[in-house]
């Protein structure tokens, strides 16, 4: 171990030290008086270890004798993975102190869980990978249960925990299998076993089972069960975090696993990849069709719209790693948009989710509706939102490589989407007349979703240059 | 000159269409009829100064695509000026008359503006129709096919808050569509075959494509003779010629004006210029020639029958318009294109007179069309009057036999009738003699009932009956001119000889060596000669004692003989076969394509989709998603199993 080492870790070993801080500051001086200091500080610690990412060369560097890789994709991964963890950060805070949820243990157990997701996206190893996956997964469960006297918010924690672990022995197993075969847990090493375009029945089988873990935490279809319960009991910070960061670091770790260890098969896990793909598009389309619960709806959301990241990796081309990297940033935009507006959905002081509560919302906050208009039209794939751009792109990268059917799938699921999505335009148009919704929601709140609109309308024009790092990503990832 | 002469209506009908608010109704009306009697005088300085060198005035490139290059270009000949002076005068006039008529029109409220919009599309009818007569090649003359046809559909159906205009503007244009879509094939026809739509390139391949068949349809036919066919297809539809006949009648359905112009200078007269434009294919074509001349004395006797016992004043006029272009295609069809030239010409003139006549006949009765409710309105309207003499006298056929002495239609139509004996077509002799009695007949009748006799119909509209305006009568008197001197002025360079019709036309109508047509007709047999003015006497004898001598007669004949009386009153029937034959099964057909097809199967299968199977699989998913943890588990290891069955049964290196 070097300095050099060292110094590549640096954004994580930084983050685990003021992780650690934290706890200690925590644990001595302040207790729960200090969370939303702290819950600031983390937030500054997010953006400064972005920015000190985004200034680093865009060159490959292993570190720790190539267990560990900062390239260009681990950079953009990290950095969308750090800024939206910040933004859920901020708009929680109102809704935690209102709910008397605030305690110091929170922001802490974020940036624990960032950290494993940091160490996943730039895993070039089974074991760093585990590591990685298994912090990132152990913070999670935490939160998921934050609230501990909610007998919904414990049960989703023990469906989460229990299901993870069972995708955790998945993944493990899988790993073994694929050590076994090819002789190295490294992932350079595994791909020179691979000979030819077609991989060992041994690789393939220890293969289809990590990526079964790995779609559990994308949570894919059929390993997609515990996201819409796990959405709906948790807390609605918590579900806002869920639906973000950690769906990008195992994207990326996905895409990661698939490219640098099996790159020399594409087709092959490609089926694999397409099938959890396809499934996810239509059946998250259709699981959310009955949903009246915002919360739920919106895990049915995320499960599709990972369907459609999916397909990006399936194509198993550059064009389509650079399109899933996309449509990740472009989905975590809208998803930021729409969960800040969730966070302020109460009704005489106590939280609502419910769809029909979003009635005459065009009456009582037009200028919220109309923002909450362009997310759910962006979300839907309606031209010219840049949400349309992000399935356009990873639609081209599927045909382009010749997955035409699951292309039309995916066409298919998102004309259902759309009815889900315009379902509540409706509601909030159209709807009919009931007690508005408070309208004393903090400003950091409402001027992230207004936000998260006037990008998804602007950043049709260039994407505010993001598609050049995406671009530089899918390179660093696909050599 | 020949460019401002074109495009003048065109800016006519622009500013006074899109412009009247700003530069005032009045200012846009006058402007309109300004630029038209610019255009009437450039036309008539062009026609009289014409030194019959054909030339081309190229405007600009209008398409060029391929092998498929048009030009936007006036096509300067001979038929060109003779339709200019048609067009651009009769326009004008019925412009200027407009004035009058359309003063004050009780289908409209008085704070509706509706002059505008009635002479920009006056103005755009006759720029559609210098379109067609000036074109140069076949997409052009298609341009301005439509365009006339677009133009007449606005203007039949102008009073649009009357149903049975609106449901005439439709028939119009949905008639001349079965037509055009002849023409259309034919033009593409000719396209396939020479591979230009320049009449030059066509004209000069027309001995080539003589030689040449094609396979259409199920055999082989001649190349020409079909191309020229389906052309004469399309301009039966625009010239109202049997089995496309039916619009023409119901066209009276617009203003009065607009049946002068569709009658007498646009529209009708497009099918009879476009088979002379197109004679110089036509010449080869044998039968498709005999077959115009069958249809043409066919629509000529059956025009002429249906004549007989109208009661509308516009109608009657209607059906000797259809029937007189029944002539014109005879003598097109026999080959002898300057007589059918002719009687387009002098027509045009006696024509738009009745018509302009019948609409100072209408406008002095304040609306009323049945002829039945007219009479003794010869004190009443006497400048009309004697301008309906003149007009009918002109149609009748008045002259002095065995000279060329006469009324415009006496020599014109006399020119056709001994033309188609001269080209041995006797059925169509036999028929256009008989339909000149007929046509004697129906418009002494109308005359008779109109201005002789005693008053009928409400006193109180006769009491009011007035002579028209000043702005009305000038126009009639012009057209009273021509009526009278057209025939006898024109005689020579279109019925004179050979000789003289080609040194007159020069290329632009083209006859066989071996036609000798022209010399036939005048070398006819004295009774042939005056065949047409003794059928003209015998009409005029059986009308004067029908309705001066003994009122009574006709109404005893029509019970004597219900069953022929009513088949002519319902023109054949031809109304109520085409309803029962094309148009009920096209409407079961559309109703069952859009309760059916549309609504039953395709929206039957979206709100099935969406509101029925969509909500089931959500349902049946629903209960999947129970909450127990053990189901989930239970799915995930179904999800392995059924991946890894599914890459080692489908993937891998084996």
């Amino acid at each position: 171990m070097t300095s050099l080492d060292l110094s590549i870790a640096l954004p994580e070993i930084l983050l685990s030290l003021w992780a650690m801080v934290a706890l200690m500051a925590g644990a001595y001086f302040g207790k729960d008086r200090l969370a939303q200091a702290l819950t600031w500080a983390t937030v500054a610690v997010f953006v400064l270890l972005s920015i000190l990412i985004g200034v680093q060369e865009p060159v490959a560097q292993q570190a720790f004798g190539g267990l560990f890789v900062a390239d260009g994709f681990a950079r953009f991964a990290k950095m969308a993975i750090l800024l939206s963890g910040a933004a859920v950060l901020v708009m929680g805070m109102d809704y935690l102190e209102r709910t008397k949820m605030m305690k110091f243990e929170y922001p802490i157990l974020v940036s624990l869980a960032t950290v494993g997701m940091m160490v996943m996206v730039s895993a070039q190893d089974l074991i760093t990978l585990y590591m990685g996956l298994e912090l990132q997964s152990l913070a999670l469960y935490v939160l998921a249960a934050f609230r501990r006297d909610s007998v919904k918010a414990t049960e989703a924690g023990l469906k989460y925990f229990v299901l993870g672990a069972l995708a955790s022995g998945l993944l493990l197993y899988g790993a073994s299998l694929v050590y076994g075969y090819a002789g190295s847990t490294m992932f350079a090493d595994i791909a020179g076993t691979i000979h030819g375009d077609h991989l060992p029945v041994g690789l393939l089988m220890g293969l289809a089972f990590m990526l079964a873990g790995l779609a559990f935490k994308v949570s894919a279809v059929p390993f997609h069960m515990w996201t819409p319960d796990v959405y709906e009991g948790s807390p609605t910070p918590v579900t806002a975090f869920f639906a973000t960061a950690p769906k990008v670091a195992a994207m990326a770790l996905l895409a990661r696993v698939t490219f640098n260890a099996f790159g020399h098969a594409p087709g092959d896990w490609g089926q694999i990849v397409g099938l959890l793909a396809g499934l996810s598009m239509i059946v998250g389309a259709i699981g959310a069709l009955g949903q009246a619960n915002l919360k739920r709806l919106m895990a049915y959301s995320s499960i599709s719209h990972m369907g459609f990241a999916l397909l990006g990796v399936t194509a198993g081309s550059e064009a389509g790693v650079k399109a899933t990297m996309l449509y990740m940033a472009i989905y975590l935009t809208m998803s930021i948009g729409v969960f800040a507006f969730m966070l302020t959905m109460r009704r005489d002081g106590r939280p609502v989710q419910g769809i029909s509560d979003l009635n005459m919302l065009s009456k009582s906050q037009p200028r919220q509706a109309l923002a909450l208009l362009v997310l759910m039209f962006s979300l839907a794939g309606v031209p010219p939102l840049i949400g349309f751009w992000a399935k356009y792109a990873v639609l081209a990268a599927a045909i382009a490589s010749g997955y035409v059917v699951l292309a039309v799938v995916g066409v298919i699921g998102s004309v259902i989407g759309a009815f889900y999505y315009l379902r509540l335009v409706y509601f909030m148009y159209f709807g009919t007349e009931t007690d508005p919704l408070d309208d004393d929601g903090v400003p950091a709140q409402r001027w992230m979703t207004l936000a998260a609109a006037l990008i998804t309308v602007l950043g049709v024009v260039n994407l505010f240059g993001i598609e050049g790092a995406a671009t530089m990503a899918a390179q660093a990832l696909v050599h | 000159m020949a460019t401002i002469l074109l495009f003048a209506p065109l800016v006519g009908a622009i500013i006074c269409g899109f412009f009247w608010r700003a530069i005032g109704e009045k200012t846009g009306m006058v402007l309109a009829t300004a630029l038209l009697f610019l255009s009437a005088a450039l036309s008539w300085v062009l026609f009289l100064t014409y030194d019959g060198t054909a030339e081309t005035i190229h405007i600009l490139r209008f398409i060029d695509s391929g092998t498929l290059v048009g030009d936007w270009a006036i096509r300067l000949d001979r038929l060109t000026t003779v339709m200019l002076i048609v067009v651009t005068s009769v326009s004008a006039l019925v412009h200027l008359y407009s004035f009058g008529y359309m003063a004050h029109d009780d289908n409209w409220t008085h704070d509706e503006h509706y002059r505008a919009r009635f002479f920009a599309y006056l103005s755009l009818f006759t720029f559609a129709m210098l379109m067609l007569v000036t074109a140069d090649n076949l997409v052009q003359i298609f341009f301005g096919w439509e365009g006339v046809g677009l133009a007449s559909y606005l203007l039949i159906g102008f009073y649009w808050k009357k149903q049975s205009a609106s449901a005439a503007a439709m028939k119009a244009f949905i008639v001349n569509r079965v037509g055009d879509f002849g023409f259309i094939i034919g033009i593409m026809m000719l396209y396939f075959l020479t591979d230009s739509i320049h009449f030059d390139d066509i004209f000069h391949s027309a001995e080539a494509l003589s030689q040449q068949s094609i396979h259409f349809l199920w055999t082989d036919w001649n190349a020409l003779e079909v191309a020229c066919f389906f052309l004469f297809i399309g301009a039966m539809g625009k010239s109202a010629q049997l089995f496309l006949h039916t619009w023409l009648p119901d066209a009276m359905e617009g203003p009065t004006p607009v049946s002068a112009l569709i009658h007498a200078a646009t529209m009708v007269t497009a099918g009879v210029f476009l088979v002379s434009r197109m004679s110089p294919l036509m010449k080869y074509a044998e039968q498709p020639r005999q077959f115009i001349v069958i249809i043409g004395a066919l629509t000529a006797f059956f025009a002429a029958t249906v004549g007989l016992v109208q009661n509308d004043i516009k109608r009657v006029i209607a059906y000797s318009t259809c029937s007189q272009l029944g002539y014109m295609f005879v003598a097109a069809g026999v080959g002898v294109y300057s007589v059918a030239m002719f009687h387009l010409l002098t027509h045009a003139f006696f024509k738009a007179m009745l018509f302009l006549g019948a609409g100072s006949v209408i406008h002095g009765m304040h609306h009323e069309q049945d002829m039945r409710n007219y009479g003794g309105l010869r004190h009443k309207l006497p400048y009309t009057f004697w301008a309906m003499m003149i007009g009918t006298l002109a149609i009748t056929g008045v002259g002095i036999p065995f000279t060329h002495i006469g009324f415009a239609g006496f020599i014109s139509k006399d020119a056709i009738i001994e033309s188609a004996f001269g080209g041995h077509a006797y059925f169509a002799f036999a028929m256009l003699v008989v339909a000149a009695a007929m046509t004697s007949f129906y418009s002494w009748r109308l005359i008779f009932l109109t201005f002789f006799g005693a008053p009928r119909g409400d006193h109180h509209t006769h009491d009011h009956a007035h002579e028209s305006p000043m702005v009305m009568l000038i126009p009639l008197g012009l057209l009273a001119i021509g009526a009278v001197l057209a025939g006898m002025i024109w005689y020579d360079p279109f019925f004179g000889s050979h000789e003289s019709v080609h040194v007159y036309f020069g290329h632009s109508i083209a006859m066989l060596e071996s036609n000798h047509t022209l010399h036939n007709a005048h070398e006819a047999p004295w009774w042939v000669k005056v065949s047409p003015f003794i059928a003209m006497l015998l009409g005029f004898a059986l009308a004067y004692l029908f309705y001066i001598v003994n009122p009574r007669l006709p109404k005893q004949l029509a019970e004597n003989q219900p069953i022929a009386y009513r088949f002519l009153l319902n023109k054949w029937y031809f109304d109520e076969i085409y309803d029962a034959v094309f148009v009920k099964p096209a409407l079961a057909i559309g109703r069952f394509f859009w309760k059916r097809g549309d609504g039953n199967t395709i929206d039957g299968f979206l709100n099935g989709l969406s509101m029925g199977f969509m909500p089931m699989l959500n349902r049946i998913y629903a209960r999947a998603q129970s909450g127990y943890v053990y189901h989930y588990a239970f799915a995930m290891v179904l999800g392995i199993a059924a991946l890894v069955t599914y890459v080692t049964l489908s993937g891998g290196a084996h």
